[in-house]
């Protein structure tokens, strides 16, 4: 019996329901890995143990009871921006370190209802601004294939620990690549689904038009298996899709692989800045699936180089939006002061980092009178115009091939005093939830031992398609095979 | 137009709600013009007659049934709050 930790959620389930293990030995395993190497990691910001390994006792006594709920006894991590009724949900920020939340956000709700095991909170860059989870007001994560590297973000540390074995499987959010870029950076499987095909309830909000949360697992079955879990009509979210969520992980049983498939290849994502080793694994990546009866169309998304500018102009207008809530009145920390006003001026100057202050001043000038219609109405009318360039694209193509990010991942503190660096990390991802598409980043080698990712993208609600893609991607490679020596 | 001025980022800070230190202002200023000097591309694209997005994914007017359902306790909903009084969130006098 191999260490259970290192178990896939499908290979999982097969054994709790074999009866060869329980639930409760390997939630066992999954902490005792996750003590082991979380001194070096640092993947979590907090691990509710005791809570898990009741779970997993009630787990095995429903299933001795005859329950078989999909993740029945499954361990699952959940990034720290989003809601857990009861346990601290700080979203990476000092301002709500102490906040409690008196709900589970849909997700976390549906997981339960699955029969996940919450296994602890992951970290996440302040309020999820930022590519690498340096920004987290707690401690930064280290990337598991070489800890003097960034594991990416927002969703570092839902990234980390996935590849570390730290869990079988992880919840992150995606506001422009923050499920997308970690996933690469530390080679395993992360999906963003459609806008709306999972509820935004409780999701700590960052760009209210771009967020959404997803899967990250060792495998794309296993991306099938939690999106499957998540997806559906939420009437909490009124941007939720009220479309019906076919059978995922059935999909890909029945999968004819390449056989068919349309691949579009953009070649605004081909650009003199790629890592040649980048550019290379994706390049080998479109011989192989040609090779086995797909078909390679090349596509133009004209409007590529407007992404990133458009992207954190309408990014940060939302954010500055939403985190006016933090004003130290109903919940979060408060910086006691002699007037009200002098309050929020305080608790805001107190409670959130860098990065956070500096997004909220872009987009509190992209808003304000005088700058609206230059920055905030023209970046929605490019985004408009990159929006066309997908749906043109997809009257051609089944999905779409290219890099995830420009780069593998960079060296702690290389990009922490540059931001626009830093966000040109997202180049390749933020275009997907400006058009609300679905995408996923698969592994798809390696350059100096760190993860390179394969990204995939679909039309609306065509995670199916993408599934299916790199399933059939990773049926003939040995990447997710390879794990980090720790 | 995209390189701010000193008083342009406090007034910003203002509008923000964010008290900043001289050394933030500073260097904010800096960062803040880089990345809007960047940000100038935008301009570039002809958008005439192009609608702004409204919704990532099209929507129609979201309707639901008007059913009673629980919410919050009062004391959950204040759970979290920094100060309470009289089932209330209490802040300092709004009015001087």
């Amino acid at each position: 019996m191999p260490e259970l930790a290192k178990l896939t959620i499908e290979d999982a389930q097969m054994l709790l329901r074999e009866g060869a293990i329980s639930a409760e030995e390997l939630t066992q395993s999954v902490l005792t890995r996750l003590f082991a190497v979380e001194p070096v990691v640092q993947a979590y910001l907090s691990v509710q143990e005791d809570a898990a390994l009741d779970a997993a006792r009630t787990a095995d006594a429903r299933r001795a009871a005859g329950d078989d709920a999909p993740l029945l006894g499954i361990p699952i991590a959940v990034k720290d921006a989003i809601l857990t009724k009861g346990v601290t949900t700080t979203c990476g920020s000092k301002i709500l370190k102490n906040f409690v939340p008196p709900y589970d956000a849909t997700v976390v709700q549906k997981l339960r209802a699955a029969g996940a095991i919450i296994i602890g909170k992951t970290n996440t860059d302040e309020f999820t601004m930022g590519s690498s989870t340096e920004f987290s007001a707690f401690h930064p994560t280290h990337n598991p294939w070489n800890m003097d590297y960034v594991p990416g973000g927002s969703s570092g540390g839902s990234a980390a620990a996935v590849a570390a074995n730290e869990t079988l499987g992880a919840l992150g959010t995606d506001t422009g690549g923050s499920i997308r870029q970690p996933a690469a950076y530390c080679g395993i499987v992360g999906l963003k689904p459609t806008y709306g095909r999972a509820s935004r309830y409780g999701l700590i909000a960052h760009g209210s038009s771009l967020d959404q949360p997803g899967p990250m697992t060792k495998t794309v079955t296993d991306a099938a298996v939690l999106l499957q879990a998540i997806a559906g009509h939420d009437p909490r979210d009124a941007t939720s899709l009220d479309a019906p969520v076919p059978d995922y992980p059935a999909e890909l049983r029945r999968s004819k692989g390449f056989d068919g498939l349309r691949i579009g290849v953009p070649k605004e994502y081909f650009i003199d800045g790629l890592n040649p080793a980048v550019d290379t694994a994706v390049r080998n990546a479109l011989i192989l699936a040609e090779s086995h009866g797909a078909e390679l169309v090349e596509i133009s998304l004209p409007h590529t180089d407007f992404g990133i500018p458009v992207y954190y102009l309408i990014a940060t207008a939302e954010a500055s939006s939403n985190l006016s809530r933090y004003d130290g009145v109903r919940f979060g920390v408060r910086v006691p002061a002699d007037s009200m006003w002098e309050t929020y001026f305080e608790t805001r100057a107190a409670g959130f980092g860098a990065e956070v202050k500096r997004r909220i001043m872009l987009g509190t000038y992209a808003l304000s009178a005088g700058y609206y219609d230059a920055y905030y109405l023209k970046a929605q009318k490019v985004r408009t115009l990159i929006q066309r360039d997908f749906t043109a694209a997809f009257e051609k193509v089944d999905v779409i091939f290219a890099p995830t990010t420009p780069d593998t991942a960079f060296k702690l503190g290389q990009k922490i005093d540059d931001p626009l660096q830093m966000y040109l990390t997202d180049i390749f991802t933020v275009m997907t939830n400006l058009a609300g598409i679905p995408g996923i980043s698969i592994p798809a080698g390696f350059a100096d031992g760190l993860p390179i990712g394969l990204q995939i993208l679909g039309p609306a609600l065509g995670e199916s398609a993408i599934l299916r893609a790199a399933h059939a991607y990773e049926q003939l490679t040995d990447w997710h095979h390879d794990h980090p020596d720790l | 137009m995209t390189t701010l001025s000193k008083s342009d980022v406090e007034n910003i800070a203002h509008l923000a709600r964010l008290k900043l230190t001289d050394a933030e202002t500073e260097l904010f200023q800096e960062q803040l013009s880089a990345i809007l000097l960047y940000a100038e591309a935008i301009q570039q694209p002809d958008t005439t007659d192009i609608p702004p997005t409204t919704s990532a994914i099209p929507r129609h007017t979201v309707m639901r049934a008007d059913e009673p359902a629980d919410g919050l306790s009062t004391a959950e909903a204040l759970a979290n709050a920094p100060d309470t009084a009289e089932d209330s969130f209490r802040v300092k006098p709004i009015l001087p």
